[in-house]
Formats: structure tokens, C-alpha cells, sequence
């Protein structure tokens, strides 16, 4: 095998891996303070992809810009299904849980077959096709500035739990729920603003994403499986150890694609998630229970 | 169970026995249908139900008891009553691996669960990649003459698999049943309510929790092998993938997990209410796809959100069988 061509192929699992990442984030941070796994996360990037799909069909805007409606949509849409259908599941068992997002799901998955149809659907952008050459190694122009807009994203969210008082108080929820209520911090607000930031965190990523890959209403199932493998791998709850695992997963389903077939680039993200939830549960940057 | 259960147990029972002679073939189809998914969701339920094990990747063990089974009749003819116990010693052997693995390390909840998923995802896969069982393009087997019996082979008339399956269901029933009454039954019971609590009071809860899921995933390989001989063929994407999964649990969920009733009108609510919605939209001629799917979405979120804990502990108490 060339050396270049495994250069390139792990920078381009690398800069995927980025956009991964930022999804995978979304399910981590929904996860973190919510507790409820929020089993639609890919059918909402799906829509997201679709949602970008459309702007650009329509009016020709092109998928950076489409961010921003997108996002905000999202952020509302998330609100919503928090405030109105999970937070009443939140002392539910995990089965419950695990259904009233599976018919979410469902609904999600076949409201985009009857709107657009079982045919994959895509966008082009002049810069799809350019890329930077440095000797023997090329960066995809749309790759690099996905990978950039899903790491500005990441750092966006970041900061805001860090250092802003209302990211503040959300982690004070996550950490101690019942200390949270005593000290008078609307919960159930914050869980819903919580779960309207992680379906953000998705709206980019597809938005990023329809630049890379073509988008199917059954695509979103995959993605869902894909956050899981690559939050647990990272760390649940862990922002950076999202991004770590999307990173590691990208490489690896870039690496396996290379050298194994393409069809078997899951079985190495599985694999990797039984090996870390058997020896390091926490996740590779995840804190201990 | 009272003496009105009983009474009514006795009736269902004698109505799915003559059932077959008064309808026509599309209905014992459907009928064969919610006796797989009732006697597979009974299974589920043994671990989930009575030892509050979430198991999301039961098509694991439906999946590899199918192939075992299937193969060893596809390549070298042998039928599915030896093929049976290798598959349930195979499956079991699964389940024991991913709970020892699982339990050992202190694993629960959703992080278990998700386990479970990858544990089916990796299978599916390698399945697909398996040369000898047909990889992605799958493995067929021979359908016999459809009209004779020939029970050392399994292959027969669909009235033949349907009473199979009664008769595994009636099995299944009266097993779970004394399994609830017995020791392990409430073992299982304290581990589900309060592991920590069950442990405190001496009870080997890793031994518990691995017995229940030996059993749920021998019990799941014996529907694995039916499934094979019925459909007659076999698909990695299929029958290993977690929409399988789905579609085993949603069954209890809806009926109400840990009851012995609950898998059993799940099944039937559910496929009912799936073929109901099929109907009532050719009816409109509003057959696009996804339309069917969309409904049946609506309905289990309406349910999920006003019967927590499933249909039948209500329905229960409405026909006066528990206080």
C-alpha cells in the first residue's frame, strides 16, 4: 500500500471524523445532564441533511449558510420535543424511554420517505471538486471546511458551559439534579434548552455532512448506532472525549475501508466499542461514575 | 391466577386450537406471525421483564440459531431437531459470553443495553462477510412439498408451524409462569428492583443474572430455528438487524414487561394493529410507503405515554382478574 494513499485516506477519516464528532457531541451533552438517550439523534441529522438539501435546491444557498436557519429551527424543534414529550419520561424506566424515542424515530425516518422518497439525494458546490496539493497529499477543499465549522461549533458549545451562566447552571443540573432544584434552577427549562443545544450540534453536523456523503430517509438508524459507538468509545458525557471518538472512529472506518472492504468499516467501530465498554466503561475520556 | 383467568385461559386456548380450521390461509399466516412474536417477546422477558436486564440486541441470538440451525441442514442435511440444540448451545453460550463479559465488569443499564446492540451489529456484519452461509446474498432452503408432513425435517403445510408455535407459546407460558413462582423467580425480582438491596441480602446476584440470561437466549434460539424453517431463507440485514430487535420488545413494552400476559397481548395488539393500518390505507388508496409506518408511530407513542406500564396490567384490572 503507497504511503500517500494512506496519508490521504487518514487525513480524510481524520476531517470526517471531525463532523462525527460534532453529532456524537450533541447525544453527549443531551446524555450528560438529561439521562435519556436520545434514540432519534440520526434520524434528526438525517433531516438536518435534508433540510440543506432543500434550501439549496430551492433558493441555492449554500450548506454554510443554511447552518444558521437550520440550526435555529433545531434548536426550537429540540426545545419542544424535551419540554413537551421527554421530560415527563425523565423518572420513566429506560425501556419506556427507549420506545417513546423509537416512535419518534419512526415517524422521523417515514415522514422523510413519503416528503422525498426512498432515491439518495445530494447538493453540489463548486468547491466539492477543489483541493489544496502539498507533493503527494490532497486536502479536500469542502472536507477542511467542514471539519473547521464542526470544530468552531464544538469550541462554540464549549465555551458556553465553561464560562456562561446558563452552561453553568445546566452542568450544575447534570451534576446533582436534587441540589439544582434546591437552589431554585428551573430544571425542566434547562433540560429542554439542553436538548434544543444537542439537536444544534446535530443541524450543523448535517448540514456538513450532505457535503460529504449522500442522504437516504434510512440512513438515520446508522448515524443513530454511529453516535452511540463513538460517544462511549469518547466518554459519555466527556466534550472533548466526543470529539476524540469521532476522530478515532473516522480513521478507523477510513483505515478498515482501505485495507479490509469497504462493507466491514462498522464492524471495526463495534468492535472498538465492545473492547472500551469492556475494559475502560467510562469511555477513554470519561470520568468514573 | 384466579379461578375467572383460569376459566378464560382455558377458552383462548381452545379458540387458538380450532383456529385454523375457520380461516383462510392469510389469517393463520398473521396468526403464526403474533405466536412467533408473542413466544419471542415471552423469551425477551425473562431477562428484561423478571431480571430487569435490557437486552436491545435480542436478534442476536434469533439471527444465530437461524443459521446454525439452517446451515447445518443447507450443507450437510441434518434436520432441525439435532440442529436445535446445537443452536440453542451456541446462543447460550453468546448470551453467557456477553453477560459474563457484561456483569463482570460492572456493566448495566444503558451501557449494557447498548453492549447488547453491538454485540447483534458485529454479528450482523460478520455474517455478511461469511462466505459459507451466503454472506449478504443470503442462504435459502429447500422448500419441500407444502402439503405433507414431515415432522423430522420441520417442513410442512403452514397449519404445521402455526400449532409449533402454539405449542411453544403454551411452553412458554407455563415455564415463565413456574419460573415467577420459583426461587429464581424472585431472586430475579429483587435484582430487578434493587440490585444493591438483593446483594445486601446474600443473593449471588452475578449467578442470578447469568441464569436469566441462559434462559431468555435458549429460549430465543428455539424461535431462531422456526424462523429459519418457516421463511426458509436467511439474511444478515434481516434478521440481525435491530429493527428485528425493536420488533421482538415492542411486544411486552406494549402488553407490560414482567407480567405473563404482556408478550402476549403486545402481539397480538401489535401485529393487529400493523396489519389494521395496512388495510384501512389500501382501503383509502393511500398506499405510499412510509404512511403505514408513520401511524403505527403515532400509536406507540400514545400508548407508551398514557399506559406506562403497558396494556395489560390495565386491561387486568378492567376485566377484574387482579386486584
Amino acid at each position: 500500500m503507497p504511503l500517500d494513499l494512506v496519508v490521504n485516506v487518514t487525513i480524510a477519516g481524520v476531517l470526517t471524523g471531525l463532523v462525527y464528532g460534532l453529532m456524537a457531541l450533541g447525544l453527549s451533552v443531551i446524555f450528560g445532564v438529561v439521562r435519556v438517550v436520545n434514540f432519534a439523534h440520526g434520524e434528526m441529522m438525517t433531516i438536518a441533511m435534508y433540510a440543506a438539501v432543500i434550501l439549496f435546491g430551492a433558493f441555492k444557498v449554500d450548506p454554510f449558510l443554511a447552518v444558521l436557519p437550520v440550526a435555529a429551527v433545531f434548536f426550537a424543534l429540540g426545545y419542544a420535543l424535551q419540554a413537551g414529550l421527554i421530560n415527563p419520561f425523565i423518572t420513566r424506566p429506560e425501556h419506556s424511554q427507549f420506545i417513546l424515542l423509537v416512535a419518534v424515530a419512526t415517524i422521523m425516518v417515514n415522514g422523510l420517505l413519503i416528503g422525498f422518497g426512498p432515491d439518495a439525494r445530494n447538493l453540489q458546490v463548486p468547491y466539492q471538486l477543489e483541493s489544496w496539493e502539498f507533493g503527494k497529499i490532497l486536502l479536500d477543499k469542502a472536507r477542511i471546511y467542514a471539519a473547521a465549522a464542526a470544530l468552531a461549533t464544538s469550541a462554540a458549545l464549549f465555551l458556553f458551559f465553561k464560562y456562561s451562566l446558563t452552561g453553568k447552571a445546566i452542568r450544575a443540573c447534570a451534576d446533582n439534579n436534587l441540589g439544582a432544584l434546591v437552589v431554585g434552577l428551573n430544571v425542566k427549562h434547562l433540560y429542554a434548552l439542553t436538548f434544543g443545544l444537542g439537536s444544534a450540534c446535530v443541524a450543523v453536523a448535517g448540514c456538513m455532512m450532505i457535503l460529504l456523503v449522500d442522504v437516504t430517509p434510512n440512513l438515520g438508524p446508522a448515524y443513530t448506532l454511529l453516535a452511540f459507538v463513538i460517544v462511549i468509545v469518547g466518554g459519555l458525557g466527556s466534550m472533548p472525549g466526543a470529539l476524540l471518538g469521532g476522530v478515532l472512529i473516522g480513521v478507523s472506518e477510513a483505515l478498515a475501508g482501505l485495507y479490509i472492504t469497504p462493507s466491514a468499516k462498522s464492524m471495526m467501530s463495534f468492535g472498538l466499542l465492545i473492547l472500551v465498554l469492556l475494559f475502560r466503561p467510562q469511555g477513554l475520556l470519561g470520568r468514573k461514575a | 391466577m384466579n379461578r375467572r383467568a383460569a376459566l378464560m385461559l382455558g377458552v383462548l386456548l381452545v379458540l387458538l386450537v380450532v383456529l385454523p380450521h375457520a380461516v383462510n390461509a392469510y389469517v393463520l399466516s398473521v396468526a403464526t406471525l403474533i405466536l412467533y412474536l408473542a413466544y419471542t417477546g415471552q423469551a425477551w422477558n425473562v431477562m428484561m421483564g423478571f431480571a430487569g436486564q435490557l437486552s436491545l440486541g435480542h436478534s442476536l441470538y434469533v439471527g444465530v440459531a437461524g443459521y446454525v440451525a439452517g446451515a447445518l441442514f443447507f450443507h450437510y442435511g441434518i434436520g432441525p431437531w439435532a440442529g436445535l440444540w446445537l443452536a440453542i448451545v451456541v446462543c447460550v453460550a453468546f448470551g453467557l459470553a456477553i453477560g459474563f463479559l457484561a456483569f463482570r465488569f460492572g456493566i448495566s443499564g444503558v451501557y449494557f443495553a447498548l453492549l447488547t446492540i453491538a454485540f447483534a451489529e458485529f454479528t450482523r456484519i460478520g455474517f455478511d462477510h461469511l462466505a459459507w452461509t451466503g454472506g449478504p446474498g443470503g442462504m435459502f432452503l429447500k422448500v419441500a412439498q407444502r402439503d405433507a408432513w414431515d415432522l423430522l425435517n420441520f417442513r410442512g403445510p403452514p397449519i404445521m408451524y402455526y400449532y409449533a408455535m402454539l405449542l411453544l407459546c403454551a411452553l412458554a407460558f407455563v415455564v415463565c409462569y413456574l419460573l415467577l413462582k420459583s426461587r429464581a423467580g424472585y431472586y430475579w425480582q429483587a435484582i430487578r428492583e434493587n440490585e444493591e438491596a438483593a446483594q445486601a441480602l446474600g443473593i449471588n446476584t452475578f449467578r442470578w443474572k447469568m441464569l436469566a440470561v441462559a434462559l431468555s437466549s435458549a429460549m430465543t434460539a428455539v424461535s431462531g430455528v422456526f424462523f429459519a424453517f418457516y421463511y426458509n431463507n436467511l439474511f444478515p440485514e434481516q434478521i440481525f438487524h435491530i429493527s428485528r430487535s425493536i420488533e421482538i420488545i415492542l411486544g411486552p413494552i406494549i402488553g407490560g414487561v414482567g407480567t405473563l400476559f404482556g408478550p402476549i397481548l403486545g402481539a397480538v395488539v401489535l401485529t393487529l394493529l400493523s396489519d389494521g393500518i395496512t388495510e384501512a390505507l389500501a382501503a383509502m388508496g393511500w398506499e405510499i410507503p412510509g404512511v403505514k409506518q408513520v401511524f403505527y408511530g403515532i400509536v406507540l407513542l400514545v400508548v407508551v405515554i398514557f399506559l406506562p406500564h403497558g396494556i395489560w396490567p390495565t386491561l387486568a384490572r378492567r376485566l377484574g382478574l387482579s386486584r
